[in-house]
């Protein structure tokens, strides 16, 4: 369904910004959960949908904030294409401005890149209500600052997203997954090593027994690496990395809380108790227990990373890595640049922010 | 006091306060001294600044901010001089900042597959350094040899294989900046995904205005097992870029995909011999990477591909040799140009890639109508054009002829869909295209973030980004479809 709320949108941001009425934007809700507390009068943008422009063979695709990731991802497989950074949905409602505002990204993160590497343009609505319009589609264009990246992950506090242009790239002619039972630091090594040689791996996890490698690519190069990798052919690879990248491996149920560490790729395994889950080959780290955040913090920050309460926990404190005093002033100094009355998704990201 | 009095006093406090941090050897404020300095790669635009402070710490980067920032003094910083839109073109009150001795490679991880180098290393420095560990810096411009990180950071620099591996900003992991203030701020991360808003994306394309990058951790690709370039001739300029599409159509992203129009192909066969076929209108030069197999998979398909969209002629290097060969007509090109002419004027814009027939034909109108050659060397993969356009700065008025000639072009980009700049930025060359492509609530955000990191205003002012005034006053010379594009301003 295609629908245009622009108008609409702005005016309401207007009306808010002149009486410093704190907004909770919301697209699908479908990662409701995810950052700190929202507060503030709900502003929807689902209504708010449609894809623009697409056209297979400039690989770029532009929709309207409000449209179903469901509906994106669809579209693009239709004719042959995908998301390089395959974002989770958390959800059916997921929609595109939801997921580029969270920025995050799935299974294929280190070798495909990230959300925000895949922007190429934004429409957005900043704290004034203005519709500006930066970047564009096309694949490199560096007039003016970047500021439709920087919307990436800034979980709409310095601007409703109207509509996202992204880089789509073609879906590789083979996949297949490979498992092999190891120990967590052997994996680590092993999928740091493997990435150091021309091999077309897409994804490589370690799930607590096995480390999980995918392969993609040409159909020749695929069943050639897989001989050099070695480990079993998973027979349902596909659905593993979805249940991995969704949230429904079993390794993420319960209500017990879900510490995201991410740190450098070949970093050893941490010494904190609970129970981990290796991805990103070793960049991304998942953590459940009941564990005190400043032990936690401290142990990625020392391996030269950052550690996020990504789910369940107390939301009314920091969820995401303190930064240091200089860096908040300055993040503190760009929110008000976009939003001068402090009025989009307040204290969602940092209470500050 | 006149203001070459005043200018003067400045600039003794201002040697007098370098000469506190640096060594008498690392500030220069003689004429001919700072003669060196004052251009960049765009050389039709020159002025000398009050005087080139190069630094070799981190410390004395610092310290000569926090002068500057309490002085009041504009500072440039420059890496290796190679920008092409006069990004680096000093400022008559302001110091040049030089960060071409702060060239150390820092730290190369092969595991974790990241180089820490400091900012005057030059880009193919850190590939030759990961060499021995079957390792490679992706971004790759024509200027590599030259161009140093930090620039290429300052200006998110492209190269041939960014289609597939992507820009700077792509390949960058962290960077250690320097405010206007003279603090020290660390952005990004050897981890992925930083914490809070992503500033490094912020400061990468930047241009000089938002902070001095003092040091950056880039990320080391595996060198391909094999790469393969085809070589393939048309008698028909709009044919060839059909031939893009369907490369990308099918599925395939090369390694990189470029194009060259006739004058270009002769004039770098001329220079470097590379075997091009003269007689072609335009060339396809398609370079695909990877595993053995998959490589000898790809070169097949692209093969008929390239046949079936009317190629006259493909050639597969038969060898590295020929590979290099193949490419060094391409990364020659600009030079090769230059020997046609006394002088060339190489142009930026970036299109939807299905647009490249009819802004190609609309330049070749323009040259015929300016009475100017041009010769076009492309990114044909990501749609960034270069059009270079030939003209002899000592013939009166050629100059400027050939300046409006290129805002044209860069206003039939935008027209198009597209950009005035895909990788050669604005600098002060394209201060009043940024116009032709942004309204007034976009350059007045871009002010707003600007302020936030530099709100004295201190760092490369008057570049990249236009004042509302100056689009004001450039709006009423350029009136663009009749509708103005500043009707809130005042206009005198
Ligand atoms: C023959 C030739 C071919 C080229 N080919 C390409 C190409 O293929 N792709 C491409 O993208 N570009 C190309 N360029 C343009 C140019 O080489 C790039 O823009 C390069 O990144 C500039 O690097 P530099 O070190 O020379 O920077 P400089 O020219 O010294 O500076 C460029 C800008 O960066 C700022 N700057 C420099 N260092 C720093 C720092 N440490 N911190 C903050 N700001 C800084 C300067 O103020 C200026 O605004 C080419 C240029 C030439 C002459």
């Amino acid at each position: 369904m295609s629908r245009d709320l622009e108008q609409p949108i702005a005016e309401r941001v207007r009306e808010a910004a002149a009486q410093a009425t704190p907004l909770a934007i919301v697209g699908g809700g479908s990662k409701e959960w995810y950052g700190r507390t929202p507060v503030g009068e709900r502003l929807d943008l689902a209504g708010h949908a449609g894809i623009l422009n697409y056209e297979p063979s400039e690989l770029v695709i532009r929709a309207r904030a409000g449209t179903p990731l469901a509906e994106i991802v669809a579209v693009l497989a239709e004719n042959g294409q995908r998301l390089p950074f395959d974002p989770p949905a958390f959800g059916a409602s997921a929609t595109l401005g939801g997921s580029i505002a969270c920025g995050l990204s799935g299974p294929s993160r280190p070798y495909a890149g990230s959300a925000r590497d895949h922007v190429l343009g934004a429409r957005i609505v900043n704290g004034q209500g203005e519709v500006l319009e930066f970047g564009g589609q096309v694949m490199k264009n560096v007039a003016g600052y970047d500021v439709s990246r920087l919307m990436a992950g800034a979980l709409g506090s310095l601007g409703v997203l109207l509509d996202v242009s992204l880089k789509v790239l073609p879906r590789p002619a083979c996949e297949l997954t490979l498992a092999k039972e190891c120990t967590a630091g052997n994996a680590i090594a092993a999928m740091n090593a493997w990435a150091g040689r021309p091999l077309p791996i897409s994804a490589a996890a370690f799930d607590g027994i096995r480390l999980v490698m995918r392969l993609a690519g040409a159909e020749t190069a695929v069943h050639s690496a897989a001989v050099r990798l070695g480990g079993e052919a998973m027979a349902d690879g596909e659905r593993f990395w979805t249940e991995l990248r969704e949230h429904r491996h079993g390794y993420f149920a319960g209500e017990m809380p879900l510490w995201r560490l991410a740190v450098p790729g070949p970093t050893p395994p941490i010494d904190l108790p609970g129970k981990w889950l290796i991805e990103w080959g070793g960049g991304q780290r998942w953590l459940r227990g009941e564990l005190d955040p400043v032990h936690i913090r401290a142990a990625a920050q020392s391996a030269g990373g950052h550690a996020t309460l990504f789910r369940g926990g107390d939301r009314n404190g920091p969820v995401f890595h303190p930064l240091v005093p200089a860096m908040l002033a300055l993040q503190r100094r760009l929110k008000q640049a976009f939003d001068p009355a402090g009025i989009l998704n307040p204290g969602r990201l940092y209470p500050e922010l | 006091m006149t203001t070459t009095d005043a200018l003067t006093v400045r600039r003794n406090e201002l040697v007098r306060g370098l000469l506190d941090i640096l060594p008498a050897d690392a500030v220069l404020h003689l004429a001919e001294a700072l003669r060196p300095y004052e251009c960049d790669g765009l050389s039709a635009y020159r002025r000398l600044p009050m005087a080139v402070a190069l630094p070799s710490s981190v410390e004395q980067v610092r310290a000569i901010m926090r002068l500057c920032h309490r002085l009041r003094i504009p500072v440039v910083p420059r890496g290796a001089g190679t920008g092409l839109s006069g990004g680096a073109l000093p400022l008559s009150d302001g110091l040049l900042l030089s960060l071409a001795k702060l060239k150390s490679i820092l730290n190369l991880d092969p595991v974790a597959r990241t180089a820490r180098v400091q900012p005057g290393v030059r880009n193919l420095a850190i590939s030759q350094a990961a060499l021995p560990h079957g390792l490679y810096y992706a971004p790759d411009p024509s200027s590599q040899i030259a161009c140093s990180i930090g620039g290429n950071v300052a200006e998110n620099s492209g190269g041939v294989h960014c289609l597939k591996y992507g820009l700077t900003v792509h390949n960058l992991l962290r960077l250690e900046v320097v405010t206007a203030e003279g603090e020290l701020l660390s952005l990004g991360s050897d981890a992925p995904d930083a914490p809070g808003y992503d500033l490094m994306a912020l400061m990468t394309g930047s241009e000089g205005l938002l902070g001095i990058v003092v040091e950056a951790t880039v990320r080391l690709l595996p060198l391909p097992e094999r790469a393969q370039v085809l070589l393939a001739a048309f008698d028909d300029v709009a044919r060839a870029a059909a031939a893009v599409g369907e490369i990308i159509a099918a599925g395939i992203i090369p390694a990189g995909l470029e194009m060259m129009d006739k004058l270009a192909i002769q004039a770098a066969e001329a220079f470097v011999h590379a075997g091009y076929p003269v007689a072609a209108e335009a060339i396809l030069l398609c370079e695909l990477d990877g595993t053995n197999d998959e490589v000898s998979e790809h070169v097949m398909q692209v093969r008929q591909l390239l046949l079936r969209c009317g190629a006259t002629e493909v050639r597969t290097a038969r060898d590295e040799a020929e590979r290099q060969r193949f490419w060094a007509g391409r990364k020659s090109a600009f030079p090769a140009v230059g020997r046609l002419s006394p002088d060339y004027y190489c142009m930026d814009g970036t299109i939807p890639r299905r647009r490249l027939p009819e802004v190609l034909t609309r330049i070749r109108e323009l040259s015929v109508e300016y009475g100017l050659a041009v010769a076009n060397v492309f990114h044909a993969g990501d749609g960034n054009l270069h059009p270079l356009i030939l003209y002899d700065a000592n013939r009166p008025g050629e100059l400027e002829r050939t300046e409006q000639f290129g805002a044209r072009i860069l206003q039939a980009c935008v027209d198009a869909g597209g950009t005035i700049t895909g990788e050669h930025g604005v600098g002060m060359e394209k201060i009043d295209a940024m116009c032709g492509q942004f309204a007034a609530p976009e350059l007045a955000q871009f002010h707003a973030v600007k302020a936030a990191f530099d709100p004295d205003g201190l760092l490369n002012p008057g570049k990249a980004v236009p004042t509302l005034h100056r689009c004001a006053e450039f709006g009423a010379m350029h009136v663009h479809h009749n509708e103005l594009k500043f009707p809130d301003l005042p206009r005198f």
